[in-house]
């Protein structure tokens, strides 16, 4: 059975661990938020065939999801629900880049499986710093934090409005998918068609529902802004914090610490 | 000068697509009277409700808040002292957290940060929920989602209280909680409810619609022994006034 309602989208559990209370937690969100951004672009700007390099960058969400006491199961499970999106877009890289890069005694790895593995590798690095981020900011202090950081308002309103209602609109279809597993026997009924007339019914539910939060907003005031208060300060402690991981990015993009070692160390036994 | 009545003339309301919504509703409601607005489904309750504070403008007929006719010009005015209630509370809740919706209205009002955060623990407190403030409205029950709906209203200090079925879904005893609550509150109140009990602990008037036509308005205690009234508007008598079915004892409200 679908159950959207109880896996997809354990995402209120991200709010409650964002709830906690550690000196990261209390950190200021828009120094996390540009130390994750920081952190994407390093990674992403590889080049196409690199990967040990890429490998130390993996300290940032660790250190992350220690210092916050964050349940490492439950965010790589997380990962694991978008990595189709990975695995597909590389899936070809196999078979039509077959240039030799590498070999290990017979064993040939060509130019498409390293860019695959370092596509994967960039993915799961960018995700789960992205995921820790939330999960120790909470997603709509995120929101805030873009905002404060400059990103017009309807994008940030999109944004908290998304993640407002996703939780009513998947308890919405699910209730429909629920209603209509009572209703199916032998597969009959499980076709394509009633499903199009369940998806087009959660659209109109929707569309009444987003008209009945309209009115509500406009009964009290709504015009076009959505003031929210939450002081936010950044210090001393945001400009180390910020600083620190910078210098260790930059560090480790433009040296290929593994690579070092790895000569280090062969150099060493010969 | 008081902005606590609603002053209706002869409402007329067609909807877009030719449905007939108020068919003539005409009535007053005075300072800090707390009134029943009952009727079948799709009586024209909530299309009422929805003109008190201008959501829909009638077709023909007048409303005036206070001594405010409702027009487009007035509508700021109307609305910061009509505070509406609506039936889902998750229409009513779209901000990140409790403390956000509360402060939502007051903010929009253009109230110093100060007051603003005044008023939402007050109204929190009324409620008795002020321990939820930083919570996300979705993991909130049921009960605490309609008291912070309630609370998201009255950090706005409305003269007039609109509710459109406050105690539907919810479990016993958060219904007779928020009955208690209710009954604290000094504002006009206009609340449309098929639970006709509450009808008769809260309101001592009410007013009873029926195909978009006000079919009675008069004493609640009078309005619920007539029967025939009742049944002719698509309602029943409330539990209150009947007989105990289990051991036929005499109704809690006995008649006089």
């Amino acid at each position: 059975m679908l159950k959207i309602d109880q896996n997809l989208f354990d995402l209120g559990r991200m709010d409650t661990l964002a709830m906690g209370d550690s000196p990261l937690h209390r950190l200021d969100p828009r120094a996390k938020l540009l130390t994750t951004l920081i952190f994407i672009v390093s990674v992403v700007s590889f080049g196409k065939y690199e990967l040990s390099a890429m490998v130390p960058f993996f300290i940032y969400p660790l250190a992350l999801i220690a210092a916050g006491g964050l349940p490492l199961s439950y965010l790589l499970r997380k990962v694991m629900i978008v990595a189709p999106f990975a695995i597909f877009i590389g899936i070809f890289n196999p078979m039509l880049d077959r240039e030799i890069l590498l070999s290990l005694g017979t064993f040939h790895i060509s130019g498409g499986w390293i860019s695959y593995l370092s596509i994967l590798m960039r993915f799961t690095l960018t995700v789960l710093a992205a995921l820790t981020l939330i999960a120790i900011t909470g997603f709509s202090t995120v929101c805030l934090a873009l905002e404060k950081l400059g990103m017009p308002q309807p994008f940030v309103v999109q944004l908290l409005f998304l993640y407002r209602y996703i939780f009513v609109l998947t308890e919405e279809a699910a209730r429909l998918v629920r209603a209509r597993s009572l209703r199916v026997f032998e597969s009959r009924g499980l076709g394509f068609k009633p499903f199009i007339s369940l998806v087009g019914n959660l659209l109109l539910r929707t569309l009444d529902r987003a008209q009945r939060v309209h009115l509500a907003m406009h009964c009290r005031g709504f015009d076009g802004r959505i003031p929210i208060l939450r002081p936010m300060r950044l210090g001393w402690p945001e400009i180390r914090y910020v600083a620190a991981w910078a210098v260790l990015f930059g560090l480790l993009r433009f040296y290929n610490l593994p690579m070092k070692l790895g000569i280090l160390m062969t150099g060493l036994f010969t | 000068m008081s902005h606590h009545t609603i002053e209706a003339r002869e409402l007329h309301y067609v909807y877009p697509d030719g449905t007939q919504g108020l068919n003539g509703v005409s009535f007053h409601i005075g300072h800090g009277e707390s009134v029943a607005l009952v009727g079948a489904n799709g009586a024209g309750k909530s299309t009422l409700l929805l003109h008190l504070n201008g959501c829909l403008a009638a077709t023909r007929g007048e409303l005036r808040i206070g001594d405010y006719p409702v027009t487009e010009k007035n509508i700021k005015a109307v609305r910061r002292s009509v505070g509406m209630v609506f039936q889902d509370p998750d229409d009513q809740l779209f901000m990140p957290t409790v403390f956000d919706d509360v402060a939502f209205g007051p903010l929009n009002l253009g109230l110093p940060v100060k007051e603003v955060e005044l008023r939402v623990m007050q109204a929190l407190e009324t409620v008795g929920v002020s321990h939820l403030s930083k919570r996300p409205p979705y993991k909130l029950s049921g009960g605490e989602k309609r008291s912070v709906a309630i609370a998201t209203v009255l950090s706005m200090s409305p003269d007039i209280l609109v509710m459109d079925e406050p105690s539907a879904s919810l479990d016993p005893r958060s219904r007779r909680r928020l009955i208690e609550m209710l009954k604290t509150f000094e504002h006009t109140k206009i609340i449309a409810t098929h639970d006709l009990d509450m009808a008769m602990d809260l309101c001592e008037r009410t007013i009873v619609l029926h195909e978009g036509r006000v079919t009675a308005d008069g004493p609640t205690s009078e309005i619920f022994r007539n029967e025939e009234l009742l049944t002719n508007s698509g309602l029943e008598k409330p539990l209150g006034l009947q007989k105990c079915p289990a051991c036929g004892a005499g109704p809690v409200h006995p008649t006089d």
